[in-house]
């Protein structure tokens, strides 16, 4: 029988299947940090348990981690024990650690790529919602709760109810100075924060296969945005090219097994999803959020709307307190808005090709005087590629703030943090209140918006330097 | 895990949708390693404000929250559901709920039923008429009670019996690990392992 992409991964881990129960599904690859695993760990302890395969898991610090004095010790102390637990409990549970300090460490969804222990057809699980990222490799990848983690340490598995299939196709050309970041924000605009629910989203279409795996990661990675757990697309050459290189790449006659297998991990003709959207490439513009969820977005050339012009009451409400919030003005040009703070980092946007794209921008200029920005590459290693190439002393001559690598502003838990009323133009995923500091402000845009913006001081694409 | 079979208790109607976790609960609280303690986070940008609907004292004590639409949305973050459980709420009804968060509440006892948004609206009127109105969430016969209106809800069978035992998943899952283990002796040599590990 014809099956999707997600139906195979989901079919080749099934451990037990039975009438009345959820599917017990085999985890490959479990992904660990700071913020959500301590309970975890507790928990096993509590029990009398052990983690099952310690050979299959792997914990880096990147939530609640600072970006600057890193050789020292933390200096927040309940962010100190959250780290220092994480470390104990990943030496009495025999848990390889990348540590503060350590050239693998960095964003959990960052280092996993670039270790290459993310690889196609795999099952890979994190207590973070953006694990969807690793579906860009054609990995069914999902975030999971704290419970569910001492679920995995304990027995490599999950109890899961079958998702739904739903298909985003996309395709064509994206115009100059479109890219990735964009395209996903216009689907969720699209679909909205709940249109993706229940659903495993396979990316298709011409657009996408013409991304690099690190804008397919991007794609993947604001999935849970329109509410769907977990987002993939189907591996090929540039996949296996880019996975060929790292770390972690099956050897030898296990390369040629591997490969053999990943060719086959597509969705059959004749398949058939539950939901099918399409989207034309060249109908796509840069785009910006105005409110505060990741579907109030709109194309960069667009106006602040009027929630007067909205039909749905509960939809207009919650425009009519996102503008209260944002402290925007209907009708407003987006590009008048003026930002004080530019993030370019995240899981989103914190990869080596987002670095250079912001640097190729800003190269030779200075940021506008108004605004203040930190560029925190998404790992350590991204960090140390960048610092290769030179492109630390492009965003230092810029006047930027030169990072160490973590989640950072993204979520504002450790000291980056956007203060009251505080303006950013973020590379980040969640607009939503408070996110980046109580009572800041976010509006998620692409590097390249980042980076004109940090230049002009209003929202801004390259076109309009 | 405490079993659930019944709740009675009062409600609190929080007439917003798209209630993500970071409103919820803010990353700031999270850097707690326990369980408990997460209430003084809970919607802890809102609850400055003394009009916010958790401030008014007629609704002090509810143990029901009735939510917008789309209720949990963003972050996996688990200690969402703590902190909801921490202050004292042991239901929430909403006619939608974000994939990740209904799945943590039910792995950690908190009921989350899905309504209609007309009946949660019917809900809404109810209780800020009179916030008072005793609410029953009833799992054992899937239903909420108010006054006289029964308002069905649906549950699959197993979760609702695993709630109802208060049973512990992993301890269920490890009663078939010799199934978990057969798997495991067939799963191809080219998977990746984290160990021992390659830079």
């Amino acid at each position: 029988m014809s099956k999707t992409l997600a139906e195979k991964i989901w079919a080749d881990h099934v451990v037990r299947s039975a009438e009345g129960e959820p599917d017990l599904v085999y985890i490959d690859l479990h992904l660990i940090h700071e913020v959500t695993s301590a309970q975890a760990f507790d928990g096993l302890r509590l029990a009398g348990r052990t983690v099952r395969r310690p050979d299959l898991t792997i914990a880096t610090e990147d939530h609640n981690t600072p970006t600057l004095n890193i050789d020292q010790p933390i200096a927040d102390p309940v962010s100190r024990l959250q780290v220092d637990t994480l470390r104990k409990n990943a030496a009495e549970f025999g848990v390889r650690i990348h540590s503060l300090g350590d050239a693998e460490q960095g964003i959990v969804h960052v280092v996993g790529p670039q270790l290459g222990i993310t690889q196609p057809g795999m099952t890979i699980v994190c207590g973070d919602s953006h694990t969807s990222t690793h579906g860009a490799f054609g990995a069914l990848a999902f975030g999971i709760g704290t419970s569910e983690v001492e679920h995995v340490l304990a027995t490599q598995t999950l109890p899961l109810v079958r998702p739904k299939t739903m298909a985003i196709n996309v395709d064509g050309v994206l115009p100059d100075g479109v890219t990735a970041k964009d395209v996903i924000l216009a689907i969720i605009a699209k679909i909205g924060t709940g249109g993706g629910q229940g659903y495993v989203i396979e990316y298709r279409g011409s657009t996408i296969r013409n991304l690099s795996m690190e804008g397919r990661m991007t794609i993947c990675n604001m999935s849970i945005e329109a509410g769907a757990r977990a987002g993939l697309i189907a591996p090929d050459e540039t996949t296996f090219e880019y996975v060929k290189s790292k770390p972690h790449a099956p050897q030898g006659e296990d390369w040629d097994a591997a490969v053999a297998y990943w060719k086959t991990l597509h969705t059959d003709e004749g398949a058939k999803f539950d939901t099918e959207i399409f989207l034309k490439a060249e109908e796509l513009a840069p785009f910006v959020t105005w409110g505060t969820n990741p579907g109030q977005g709109l194309p960069l050339n667009a106006s602040v709307p009027n929630p007067a012009d909205i039909v749905d009451v509960e939809e207009r409400g919650a425009a009519e307190r996102a503008l209260t919030y944002m402290g925007l003005e209907a009708g407003v040009p987006l590009k008048s808005i003026k930002v004080d703070t530019i993030f370019l980092g995240s899981c989103t946007n914190g990869r080596i090709e987002d670095l250079r794209a912001a640097a190729e921008i800003i190269k030779g200029k200075k940021k506008a005087d108004s605004v203040r920005m930190l560029v925190v590459p998404g790992s350590a290693r991204v960090r140390l590629q960048a610092e290769q190439e030179g492109l630390d002393k492009v965003f230092i001559d810029f006047g930027a703030e030169w990072r160490n690598a973590g989640c950072s502003m993204c979520l504002g838990m450790n000291p980056d943090q956007l203060a009251v009323g505080e303006r950013s133009a973020s590379t980040s995923n969640r607009n939503f209140e408070g996110r980046q500091g109580k009572g800041g402000r976010t509006h998620l845009v692409s590097p390249l918006v980042a980076a004109a913006t940090a230049i002009r001081g209003t929202l801004s694409s390259p076109a309009d330097l | 895990m405490e079993k659930f079979i019944s709740h009675t208790g009062t409600a609190v109607p929080l007439r917003r949708s798209n209630v993500d976790t970071d409103q919820i609960i803010p990353a700031v609280y999270l850097k707690r390693v326990t369980k408990s303690g997460f209430e003084d986070g809970l919607f802890a940008a809102w609850r400055n404000d003394p009009e916010f609907v958790l401030n008014q004292p007629q609704y002090k004590d509810a143990t029901i929250l009735v939510a917008g639409a789309d209720f949990g949305t963003g972050s996996s973050r688990e200690h969402a559901v703590w902190a909801l459980q921490n202050y004292g709420f042991k239901a929430v009804i909403s006619s939608r709920f974000a994939d990740i968060f209904r799945g943590n509440s039910l792995k950690g006892g908190l009921l989350t039923v899905i309504l209609p948004q007309d009946v949660v609206e019917k809900i809404w009127g109810a209780i800020e008429v009179d916030p008072a109105t005793p609410v029953t969430v009833d799992l054992e016969a899937k239903n909420v009670r108010l006054g006289s209106d029964i308002y069905p809800f649906e549950l699959d069978d197993y979760t609702r019996w695993r709630l109802m035992e208060g049973l512990d998943d992993i301890g269920l899952t490890l009663k078939n690990i010799d199934e978990v283990t057969a798997y495991e002796s067939k799963r191809p040599s080219y998977k990746p392992k984290t160990l021992p590990a390659r830079s």
